[in-house]
């Protein structure tokens, strides 16, 4: 019995592991790649942890990318439990940012105790309706949400734009001939407060207990229950009197709200504006992509993508010193990126096996009595299958 | 607005809209295959984008516009075939690891393009080609016929595609595949097998598409040349209903709207450029709402086959 409980745990123990092994394969890819490209990758990997986490100033540099990518992040766990794939994240993020900058340009000279709350508050309904509006497609009309929140990142860019260069353009930039796409800077009463003496702000603060309420949320509360039940099982939650358009359309607007939050808390802790490209990344960073990522890497628990968006920040920081180094673009980590998603959702296949042959190894576990007789201590776990 | 309703620029928003949806067709037609086959490919924005700059960097290095085609077909069929590998062979969530793809080759693209060009250039790409006779008629003439080869190829490739879905055992493998795959397997058809081939070909039109825009219509390549691209020919695929002349209905909506906006742009009609660039892409949403009403998508659409027994 003792054999049996310390496989399961061990086979757990494997299962959270899989991601780094993802991880590890990624970055072997990424080593050939670089040494494609004329760059050796050990001292191209070495800049690269180096410049992520190794001094003060690199690690709070990382938290503070990491950020946004945990708030989107957290939102993405909301939405693919509820069985909704949200890509919107970017469109989501520019709406939160406006809607907080909107509100922080509207009242320059009040109290920051009740406009910096209130700044997030628009936020966090900018990006629920920008996500919303796709929940409520599906939910009622079975639009596909990959497709229209890709399509809402598309106008929430050029609404972006529309604002910066007209409407809300820096009245500065409006007198010189140069009209740089960007508001006006928020007052500086409103800028978030520095944890320690780096670019390190309140909003990752913020960001860490989102993660710990949302995972209070999705498996503490009824809601949560609903959300992952309508995630699991659509028909079998209709069938047991849960309202599954309403739960479906309520998880993409949540998902979208969190990264509404991500792009208030950006514009208050680091850019204290907002300013455009014209594209969504520009600002962003592509963190509605990124975050994505950090999610999955977390195998979609909020408390998991805290590590994993400490972890990507770190990739993202750090790529700006590799590229120094060794003259690789930073674009190489968001093939990274891309190379680890893949990597993490192909062992999606032996995770479940394992799930499987895990199920399979309790059902005699019902009878402990009857189990000695029934399975030799020197049954080794794997033959389990087999001899059920 | 009288200026839009004369005859030359209603001709040229119809000209250009023709040609604009010419990456539409083919992304969309590769992703119609593999989706009536039960994959639901999101990568095709990655593949676009490393077929475009593969396209691209072969033509600038030797001239040769066709060796340039068949840097994109290869590199977009290695790319689908890595996604079959993926999402048939290890099972794995296929929305999901469309991203991975679309992260990996928006990646890729910008790392080659920094490493190996490095500042935006242009090539001389496929240029219009009139048609003898055909392209001497009035009015309709200049407009469809006047185009360049690629853009012919696409429309070619709308009747040949519905032909192959529709009147062939091949298309009859991958409809069963995508609808039934118990049955299809049952009846000694290889699941796995026909959705390798079908997502490969997506790939490898995908790879055209990114062609198309880098050598044929803008002849440059940059930093994200797709801007999202590839992710409304997916959106079209619904629109269309997962059949090639729907498709082709949406992409031409698509780019007759974006089209238009262009023209009205270009003529200074006061409404600001950033309403007029967010048209089509409301109009696609607008257009899946209705669309989706009328068609069900295929049944067994991201749905991994794992045989029983």
């Amino acid at each position: 019995m003792n054999k049996l409980k310390e496989w399961r745990f061990s086979s757990q123990l494997i299962d959270a592991m899989l991601p780094l092994f993802a991880t590890l394969a990624a970055l072997v890819v990424g080593a050939f790649m670089l040494l494609a490209l004329g760059a050796n990758p050990l001292v191209a990997y070495n800049a690269l942890l180096d410049g992520a986490f190794g001094s003060v100033n690199s690690l709070a540099d990382t938290l503070v990318r990491a950020t946004p990518l945990l708030f989107v992040g957290v939102g993405i766990c909301i939405a693919f439990r509820g069985g909704v794939i949200n890509i919107g994240g970017e469109g989501q993020f520019v709406a939160g940012a406006l809607c907080g900058t909107l509100v922080g340009l509207a009242f320059p000279n009040g109290p920051a105790l009740i406009i910096v709350p209130l700044a997030f508050l628009a936020g966090v309904l900018g990006g629920a309706v920008w996500g919303g509006i796709p929940g409520l497609l599906k939910a009622h009309f079975n639009v596909n949400e990959i497709l229209s929140t890709v399509m809402m990142n598309q106008i929430a860019t050029q609404g972006m734009n529309f604002l910066l260069i007209g409407p809300l353009i820096d009245p500065v930039q409006l007198e010189r001939a140069s009209r740089i796409p960007q508001t006006a800077r928020i007052s500086a009463a409103f800028s978030l407060p520095r944890l320690v003496p780096t670019r390190l702000h309140l909003g990752t603060l913020i960001a860490v207990l989102m993660a710990v309420l949302v995972y209070i949320l999705l498996w503490r509360t009824t809601l949560g229950y609903r959300i992952r039940a309508v995630g699991l099982n659509p028909e079998a939650s209709r069938y047991a009197g849960i309202n599954v358009a309403r739960h479906i359309a309520l998880s993409l607007a949540l998902s979208g709200a969190l990264a509404g939050l991500a792009g208030a808390v950006q514009v208050f802790g680091v850019n204290f504006r907002m300013f455009t490209d014209g594209s969504a990344t520009g600002f962003t960073g592509s963190a509605g992509f990124h975050g994505i990522v950090a999610a999955l890497f977390g195998q979609l628990h909020p408390l998991g993508t805290i590590p994993a968006a400490f972890l990507f920040g770190g990739l993202l920081v750090g790529a700006n010193r590799m590229q120094r180094a060794v003259q690789v673009p930073s674009a190489f980590i968001i093939t990274l990126n891309g190379l680890v998603v893949v990597f993490v959702v192909s062992t999606e296949l032996w995770r479940q096996q394992r799930a499987r042959r895990r199920a399979a190894a309790t059902i005699p576990a019902e009878d402990d009595e009857a189990l000695p007789a029934a399975m030799p201590a020197e049954t080794k776990p794997q033959d389990l299958e087999a001899a059920i | 607005m009288t200026q839009l309703l004369s005859a030359q620029v209603l001709l040229g928003i119809l000209a250009s809209g023709i040609r604009l949806a010419t990456p539409y067709l083919y992304a969309g037609i590769g992703e119609t295959f593999g989706q009536r086959s039960g994959v639901l490919n999101l990568g095709v924005e990655g593949q676009m984008l490393l077929g475009a700059f593969a396209a691209f960097y072969a033509v600038k290095r030797t001239g040769n516009l066709w060796l340039g085609l068949l840097a994109a077909m290869v590199v977009g069929g290695l790319m689908g075939l890595a996604m079959a590998f993926v999402s048939v062979t290890l099972r794995a969530k296929q929305g999901i690891s469309g991203i991975g793809f679309f992260l990996f080759g928006l990646g890729m693209s910008d790392l080659l393009f920094q490493r190996m060009l490095g500042t935006v250039e242009t090539v001389s790409g496929f240029r219009p080609v009139a048609i003898p006779l055909l392209s001497q008629i009035p009015v309709v003439g200049p407009i469809f016929f006047n185009q360049n080869l690629l853009v012919y190829f696409a429309y070619l490739l709308v009747p040949s595609a519905a032909f192959v879905m529709n009147k062939t055992t091949l298309g009859l493998k991958i409809r069963a595949v995508g609808e039934t795959p118990e049955a299809a397997d049952s009846l000694g058809v290889s699941v796995s097998q026909v959705r390798y081939i079908t997502v490969t070909l997506g790939g490898i039109l995908s790879g055209v598409a990114g062609a198309s825009l880098s050598i044929a219509l803008l002849n440059v390549f940059q930093q994200n040349l797709t801007s999202g691209l590839g992710f409304i020919a997916v959106a079209l695929v619904y629109f269309g209903g997962w059949r090639a002349w729907g498709l082709l209905a949406g992409a031409l909506l698509f780019s007759m709207v974006n089209a238009l906006q262009l023209w009205v742009q270009v003529l200074g009609i006061p409404i600001p450029s950033e309403f007029a660039v967010m048209m089509p892409y409301v109009l696609t949403i607008v257009a899946l709402v209705v669309a989706v009403q009328r068609v069900r998508p295929p049944t067994a659409l991201t749905k991994p086959f794992v045989r029983e027994g």
